[in-house]
């Protein structure tokens, strides 16, 4: 009997013990709350979105690939080939006479089709000729960031319409005090008037294909197959998944997001850069992992993801308005991360037995 | 079609011998083509500019070698490279700049420490991968940031400056100095000769590379001829047959990423001398990937079990004679990032298409 | 005659599961003792306990009446209990000879000071181990993935032997080879026994148990449920005593 309830404790210790990364999230910003001044406001939690949507993009993104069991070292490099292809299109096609609007979505759709390919070869290489992954997405990182810098000593992209700004810093919703609501645009108001911004449209744009990506993990035939693939390669071959093709198409899902998070940084911040995602890649694994994912593949939910991707965000954020230098932010992303998988030894999920 | 290849080189013993040692091959036909695009490629002086150059990439190989044939991988040594280069750097600059400390033990203490403590993230990698179960992967890219972190907040974000001239002296030196007619003299120009001839003089064997040369062979004997090597081959081969030879697997695989560390540790001390300050690693320095990238091109594979230091070294020289000669040539040196991508697919793809062959 | 191995009351849980329950067993110099069983019975992970790969957690294990303690490989190897597993646990990117020395090699001194691998003596010797137990391996610098099922099996075994193993144990060794080669395999066991090891045999070959094996013990559940003399029993029996009685009546 007592034993029962003893077992029953540590049951209920291990439940807990797995939600280690939101308890740690939660810490974080009581921490942050309390340390930090001006941290608790609603104006700073939009900025932590803000600033972290390249690593909740690129998170997920590596999320996929390393359910599979592989890893995309290129996705950084990806995103920095986004940045400076759709700023030198949305520039040329505005120079070219094409109204703002136009231009920036022609821009971005074509950055996005073009995101696509680095994901192509890489999931080619992988899937047909068994380069492993570490190899074959670093080789692509390697080709991206040539055509990137290639790109760039031409001609670095100017002149792009103030539009991209506005939308890339502007909000979906606008609260005007003392009544009214604006969406898209910041509405013309009396000198003194307080109006409140709400969601900022790259945290917009990022969660509606976030929430897409999570719903096609979780619900649909082709996130089975990605943890099929993850737990047992061979299984899933026997089992009549065309698993080639599948690797492919998870790469090249890999890359389209890390191409849309480039495209989104273009919007925030009006230039493109080689090396705008290099120093996400421990930022991304580490939310994956954090979130639960194993390297070995086979685990992993978006949702725990954007959770460790959180983590990260925060702290960077926090750390930023307390003027703490951003170089104690590696150290403790570093720490978090080794600890991330020893926690997770700790807390065992539990092996159904009768 | 795969297979009839593999027939003829099978019965090919020269084919054998060339797929075997294809990099070597590739080194060499890339030396060939380069002496005839590139003026002032195929120069003594030139040659000893690429391996002054390659110094490094040849130490972060060799670690990332022997982290390799273990089974493991080993992400953090271009940062502890950075932390052991401040660490010296700073210590040399405060002894130094306090003026109560002659330059040579500065630089001594400065060196001593900095290597000493290139030890500890390998030490902390290795004791979680080998004791908690850690994933080599996720262990040394942690140590990434933390190394990273650390050496940033050691040197403030800036590179550590105002050392003693002594150390590019040694570290960009050369053994033998030598003019026609006007004799020789060993470890710098001959006496009363300015610094502004130094042009006019012949400069051959720098001083990094005879250290080089003495690491190597001491990486190379450890590998090839003791326990320690055959131990570390035997656990990238298989673990359990090791455990269950009575192989002391754990404190093995703690050692090669002490060992890996260390060796980045000393790269972090020729980069003091050579450039003659403490500079951090930036993100898109990328050693440690270059690095996997050179001993994959000399044949290992990141599955374990196989790889050898010399082909390691060869891998480097592949991709710095590319660098290089496409410079000379007068290509854009953008394309050396595509060119070493490529390389790297071809060495996987060959060593898929023969694997019997290694 | 007293046994040369023996185990008491030995047990292994992995969480919940108890995978070998309270198992006391003996083997004799110069006997084959068998131990059969359904597939999760218990076999390897018992037999992983007596070679040091898990710590037991209950029991103890015996060594010539002495108790053992046995906590890790190197344990149970410098006791003289050698295991040729399931897997095998060769280092399949060595040749032979470095796996016959692997984790115990021979080293000289070079120049009179720098220790460096004996692949003369390494070689040598083990040609000699191969040629008593006579076995033929084309040449033993080749790499041990290119041999064939029955050789690397040979290999491992010749190992064990060159240790001085005074008891084998023996995990599936006939599993995945050819009709032939199994053959080698258990004409080796019988010379192996006639130079007086203690071996302890698992297979889900009742052909090869009842060829070899001079007792045939049945484990089920990690219980021992049976331990019989093979001139006494039949297969049937054996068959009974591992699907378990309740299908007998
Ligand atoms: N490392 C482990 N962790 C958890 N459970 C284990 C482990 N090893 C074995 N088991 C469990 O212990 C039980 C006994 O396994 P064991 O491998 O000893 O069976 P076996 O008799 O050798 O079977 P087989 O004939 O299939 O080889 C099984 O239920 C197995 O699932
Ligand atoms: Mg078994």
């Amino acid at each position: 009997m007592q034993s029962l309830a003893k077992r029953d404790r540590i049951d209920m210790l291990l439940k807990i013990g797995r939600q280690w990364a939101l308890i740690f999230l939660v810490a974080e910003l009581v921490f942050f709350s309390l340390m930090a001044r001006g941290f608790l406001s609603l104006n700073a939690f939009q900025i932590i979105f803000f600033f972290g949507t390249a690593i909740f993009l690129m998170a997920t993104a590596e999320l996929f690939v390393i359910i599979t069991g592989g890893i995309d070292l290129s996705a950084g490099y990806v995103m920095g080939l986004a940045t400076i292809v759709s700023a030198k299109l949305i520039a040329a096609f505005y120079q070219s006479g094409m109204d703002s609007l136009s231009s920036i979505i022609l821009g971005i759709i074509i950055t996005l089709v073009i995101g696509l390919i680095p994901g192509l070869i890489n999931g080619f290489l992988i899937s047909h000729l068994k380069v492993p992954p570490f190899i074959a997405t670093f080789s692509m990182l390697g080709i991206c960031h040539g055509v990137s810098e290639l790109l760039i000593s031409e001609k670095a992209a100017k002149n792009l319409p103030l539009l991209a700004n506005e939308i890339g810093n502007g909000n979906f919703i606008y609260f005007v005090n003392g009544g009214g609501i604006s969406f898209f645009s910041r509405p013309e108001v009396p000198r003194g008037v307080k109006v409140y911004e709400f969601l900022p449209n790259v945290v917009f744009i990022s969660f509606v294909f976030i929430a897409v990506f999570a719903f096609i993990l979780a619900r649909t035939k082709f996130g089975q197959h990605t943890y099929a693939i993850g737990g047992n390669k061979d299984a899933a071959i026997r089992s009549g998944i065309n698993v080639n093709r599948h690797i492919v198409k998870i790469y090249m899902l890999s890359s389209f997001l890390a191409s849309l998070a480039g495209v989104l940084y273009v919007l925030k911040y009006v230039t493109g850069k080689a090396d705008a995602g290099a120093s996400l890649l421990l930022d991304s694994i580490a939310a994956v992992v954090i979130g639960g994912a194993s390297l070995y593949g086979g685990k992993g939910t978006v949702w725990r993801t954007i959770l460790g991707a959180l983590i990260i965000a925060v702290l960077e954020t926090g750390l930023r308005i307390m003027g703490i230098p951003t170089f104690d932010k590696y150290i403790i992303v570093g720490v978090i991360l080794i600890s991330a998988v020893l926690i997770d030894q700790f807390f065992p999920e539990p092996t159904y037995e009768e | 079609m795969t297979s009839s290849l593999n027939q003829m080189i099978e019965e090919s013993r020269l084919l054998k011998v060339i797929a075997r040692n294809w990099a070597f091959c590739f080194l060499i036909s890339f030396i060939v083509l380069f002496s005839f695009t590139g003026r002032g490629f195929f120069s003594i002086v030139n040659f000893q500019n690429i391996i002054h150059l390659s110094v490094i990439a040849i130490l972060m190989a060799s670690a990332e070698t022997f982290v390799i044939i273990s089974g493991g991988i080993d992400l953090s040594i271009g940062f502890v490279m950075g932390l052991s280069s401040v660490t010296a750097g700073k210590i040399i600059q405060i002894m130094f700049n306090s003026g109560n400390f002659s330059p040579a033990f500065s630089i001594f203490i400065g060196v001593s420490i900095a290597l000493v403590v290139s030890i500890l993230p390998g030490l902390l990698s290795g004791i979680v991968i080998s004791k908690y179960r850690v994933p080599p992967f996720i262990a040394t890219l942690g140590m990434w940031g933390i190394t990273n972190g650390i050496a940033l907040k050691i040197c403030k974000g800036f590179p550590v400056a105002m050392l003693p001239d002594s150390l590019t002296k040694i570290g960009n030196g050369y053994i033998l100095y030598f003019k026609r007619g006007d004799g020789f003299s060993f470890f710098g120009l001959p006496y009363g000769v300015g610094n502004d001839k130094i042009r006019e003089y012949l400069r051959l064997i720098p001083n990094s590379f005879i250290f080089l040369i003495i690491i190597l062979l001491v990486l190379w004997h450890l590998l090839k001829n003791t326990k320690f090597g055959q131990h570390t081959y035997a656990i990238g081969g298989n673990e359990d047959a090791a455990v269950r030879s009575g192989i002391d697997v754990k404190k093995h695989i703690v050692k090669i990423y002490v060992l890996s560390s260390f060796i980045a540790g000393i790269a972090g001390v020729f980069n003091v001398f050579q450039t003659g300050i403490g500079n951090f690693t930036t993100f898109g320095a990328m050693y440690e990937l270059f690095a996997v990238a050179a001993v994959v091109i000399g044949g290992a594979s990141l599955m374990g079990g196989k790889g050898r230091l010399i082909a390691s070294v060869i891998g480097v020289f592949l991709i710095a004679v590319l660098e290089n000669g496409l410079l000379i040539s007068g290509i854009e040196p953008f394309y050396r990032y595509i060119a070493v991508g490529l390389l790297l697919i071809l060495a996987v793809v060959i060593d898929e298409l023969f694997p019997d062959l290694f | 005659m007293s046994y040369l191995l023996e185990t008491k009351d030995i047990t292994k849980r992995f969480g919940g599961l108890v995978a070998v329950d309270k198992m006391s067993f003996g083997v004799k110099e110069g006997e084959v003792v068998a131990i059969l069983g359904d597939n999760g019975a218990g076999k390897s992970t018992l037999i992983k306990m007596i070679s040091g790969v898990y710590p037991s957690d209950g029991g103890t294990i015996f060594y010539k009446g002495v108790e053992a303690k046995i906590h890790t490989p190197m344990d149970a190897l410098a006791v003289g209990i050698e295991t040729i597993y399931q897997d095998l646990a060769l280092a399949e990117n060595l040749n032979v000879y470095s796996n016959i020395f692997l984790g115990r090699e021979k080293t000289k001194k070079k120049f009179g000071f720098l220790p460096v691998l004996d692949h003369t003596y390494m070689h040598n010797e083990s040609v000699k181990v191969l040629e008593k137990l006579d076995i033929k391996i084309p040449s033993l610098k080749n790499n041990v993935r290119t041999l064939s099922g029955g050789q690397r099996q040979a290999v491992a075994i010749s190992k064990s032997i060159y240790w001085n193993a005074k008891v084998l144990i023996m995990d599936e060794p006939t599993a995945s080879l050819g009709v032939a080669q199994q053959k080698q395999v258990l004409d080796l066991v019988n010379s192996l026994k006639d130079h007086g090891l203690a071996i302890i045999l698992i297979s889900h070959q009742m052909r090869d148990v009842f060829e070899v094996a001079d007792r045939i013990i049945v484990m089920r559940r990690g219980e021992k449920v049976g331990d019989l003399i093979k001139k006494e029993t039949t297969t049937e029996e054996i068959v009974n005593l591992i699907v378990g009685s309740e299908l007998v009546n």
